[in-house]
């Protein structure tokens, strides 16, 4: 009797042994060094706690990427628990996630942006932490502009006059592959963040306002649509139209281009040790469209939230609580120049001198335009894919703008039921 | 007396051969008629991937929104052009590559495996490299193009829609074209000497025989092999989706229906267009087998 006494102990030991050590699997994005990123971080945890972590990856492009979570939400699967999701999903995919709320403290909470804080709030219910803010920004070759005498562009005119300039001259000098300006023009969401980046600076507003009223089509839209045509072929490669963030950078980061319009991470991998034009970089924030135009960035980051048809809810929270944490935040802004979402490390020495645009660009980042995802909820995906290939008719020449946007807004009309969404 | 004794063999025939067809009717029924039935009754529901059991009958509304959707139509527009040309290169690639394999040469066998790895390696895979080799500013493309001289500048042909389709087009006919000639080859193998002998003796010319001996005798193998590329072509997704993503002006009809069931949610819409894909890949089979038959009909009562 006592044997097996002794017995049950040690498998109600054993029991409680593995309960404590849990297998968390968290997605994460892999765009540039990210995944990277994710894994030495989820692992410093793991080490920390005991527990264990899978990494998953996912594709590069944020509409693939949606659509793999939103086949793994629907099936109900478990396989994933913590989720790197886009700071316009919540509203799609939020009744899969926890409600953190609860879990974190009030200020835990407050340390970070109210406004993203409230992006991911769903209904009252906090579905997600924010782990990285982003924002677009234009990245030049300082030795490039410097050779030419030139600024950093105020407005895209001038951009498109400097890139010009620059291009030409690059070109007789020898480097025939030399270009002005690249940036996200594929049909997908990265196309949506590049077009209303142009729309805003113009003064063009944000495809749909807060009350639900479809005001993509006005002069200064078309004007800004019709801008950005005007470089491809130009001061863009042709190759654009099928470009995402990686692209770009491959270009702009191997030398060949004077201008990119691309998100923070790439400050990172530009200034490594292997990269071609380390220490030639500098970050401005986007032009204005024309003298009464403004500078404007689209706002991106990404959040983390917790599954709901997770096996381990309290692990993949404290993971979550780990990750998001000032520290973590700390680590990956200055090894990776991944934007914090705490108001207080922009404050921070160690992260400014890593990554001085974060301080110079404090309001481009505070400022952010965001995509209409709160006003048209799940519907969003629809309206970013209208938006995204009436831009993508322009772009390509195959469409006049002003006419694009009015066939655009007939369109947004429909899918809205006439605005009501 | 004798009429009973066959009729119970018949039936103890007829009974074993159900009992035989049996596992195969129930494995279709599970994975073909049960999966295509469930698409078909969610085209007149209003399902959404997020609450599928929300579902409620719309008739026939999403096929009215279908069929006034102009993207609709340029994916069933873009997916014939890429079936109708890409099956015709490959149709006529095929052959001539069936052709020469089918004479007696030092080193077939192997010529006749190494033209298959293009057909070998998964159209995902091969779709990414050419997807980089395309590419406009490092693609190895527009590299060998500008060495020789024939381009200054590099050519964007994923991302020009004018050269999209033709880039996928390309691609799909670099993939394929060996899996025609295999299926050709095969029916080249099976004519018989007999005709060519007797062509050798009379002395007609090797182009001539092509045309009257080769080409009539493989006609069926030919027939065969076109319309399983052609059922194949139709239903384009994997090529197209890797080398240009969503965009309308190389979508197919199943990379809108994807796009709809799971971009979008919308199963119920997403079911309608790829209820409209099937019924669109019938009745294309449909026309090529009664064509088919009346041809061979006309050709069996010639004298």
């Amino acid at each position: 009797m006592p044997k097996l006494a002794t017995f049950a102990a040690l498998a109600a030991l054993m029991v409680g042994a593995s309960a404590q050590a849990a297998t968390i699997s968290i997605s994460c994005g892999s765009v540039g060094a990210e995944l990277e990123f994710c894994r030495t971080g989820a692992e410093a945890w793991a080490k920390q706690t005991g527990n264990e972590v899978e990494i998953v990856s996912t594709p590069n492009s944020a509409t693939e990427r949606l659509a793999l979570y939103q086949q793994l939400l629907a099936a109900g699967s478990g396989d994933v628990d913590v989720f790197q999701i886009d700071v316009v999903w919540p509203g799609l995919l939020g009744s899969h996630f926890l409600d953190l709320s609860g879990e974190f403290s009030q200020e835990e909470v407050s340390a970070h942006f109210p406004a993203i804080i409230e992006n991911n709030t769903v209904e009252g219910a906090l579905v997600a932490m924010p782990w990285f803010t982003d924002a677009g920004l234009l990245y030049y070759r300082k030795d490039l502009l410097e050779k030419y005498g030139l600024q950093p562009p105020e407005t895209w005119e001038e951009l498109s006059a400097a890139a010009k300039q620059v291009q030409d001259g690059e070109r007789a000098a020898g480097n025939d592959r030399m270009w002005g300006y690249v940036y996200q023009a594929k049909a997908y969401e990265g196309l949506t963040c590049n077009a209303l980046e142009w729309i805003d600076s113009f003064g063009g507003g944000q495809i749909v306002d807060a009350e639900g009223k479809i005001t993509v089509a006005n002069p200064q839209a078309a004007a800004a649509l019709t801008w950005a045509a005007s470089t491809v072929g130009q001061i863009s490669p042709e190759g654009v139209l099928n470009y995402q963030e990686e692209e770009a950078r491959g270009v702009f980061q191997a030398g060949n281009a004077v201008f990119m319009r691309n998100w923070p991470y790439a400050w990172g991998l530009g200034q490594a040790e292997d990269s071609p034009v380390q220490d030639k970089i500098g970050v401005a924030a986007l032009p204005k469209g024309g003298e009464n135009g403004k500078t404007t960035g689209t706002l991106g980051g990404w959040q983390l939230a917790v599954s709901k048809y997770s096996d381990s809810p309290a692990e993949a929270i404290d993971l979550v609580r780990f990750l998001s944490s000032p520290t973590e935040q700390k680590r990956r802004a200055i090894e990776g120049a991944y934007n914090p979402t705490i108001p207080a490390l922009y404050q921070d020495t160690d992260v400014l001198e890593a990554a001085p645009f974060m301080g110079d660009l404090y309001e481009t980042f505070t400022n952010a335009v965001a995509r209409p995802a709160r006003v048209t909820g799940a519907r969003y995906n629809q309206v970013s894919a209208e938006f995204y290939n009436a831009a993508h008719q322009v772009l390509s020449g195959r469409a006049e703008a002003a006419a694009a946007l009015d066939a655009l807004a007939d369109r947004l009309d429909r899918l809205s039921r006439g605005g009501r969404w | 007396m004798a009429g009973p004794t066959i009729s119970r063999l018949t039936r103890t025939r007829t009974r074993a051969a159900w009992l035989f067809l049996a596992p195969m009717l129930v494995a279709l029924a599970l994975v073909a008629a049960w999966p295509l039935g469930r698409t078909v009754w969610f085209a007149f529901t209003d399902a959404n991937l997020s609450d599928m059991g929300a579902a409620g009958f719309v008739g026939l509304a999403n096929f009215e929104y279908l069929l006034t959707d102009p993207d609709w139509w340029r994916s069933v527009w873009n997916t014939l052009f890429f079936a109708l040309v890409s099956v015709s290169i490959e149709t006529v690639l095929g052959l001539a590559i069936a052709l020469a394999l089918n004479v007696h040469l030092p080193g077939r066998g192997l010529l006749r495996t190494a033209v298959l790895i293009p057909w070998a390696i998964p159209t995902i895979v091969s779709a990414q490299m050419w997807a980089w080799m395309l590419n406009d500013v490092y693609g190895v493309l527009n590299e060998l193009l500008i060495l020789l001289g024939i381009i200054d500048q590099g050519i964007a042909w994923t991302a020009n829609p004018d050269t999209a389709i033709w880039a996928v087009i390309m691609v799909d006919v670099w993939k394929t074209t060996p899996f025609m000639a295999l299926l050709l080859l095969a029916g080249l193998q099976m004519l018989p000497t007999e005709c060519y002998e007797a062509a050798k003796v009379d002395g007609v010319h090797p182009v001539e025989v092509f045309w009257k001996v080769t080409l009539p005798l493989l006609m069926p193998a030919l027939l065969v092999a076109v319309i399983f590329r052609l059922l194949d072509a139709l239903r384009i997704f994997d090529a197209i989706y890797v080398l240009t993503g969503n965009n309308q002006a190389t979508m197919s009809m199943s990379v809108y229906a994807r796009q709809q069931l799971v971009d979008f949610q919308d199963v119920g819409f997403g079911s309608a267009a790829s209820t409209l894909l099937f019924l669109t890949i019938a009745l294309f089979t449909a026309v090529y087998l009664t064509l088919a038959r009346i041809g061979s009909g006309q050709a069996e009562e010639r004298p």
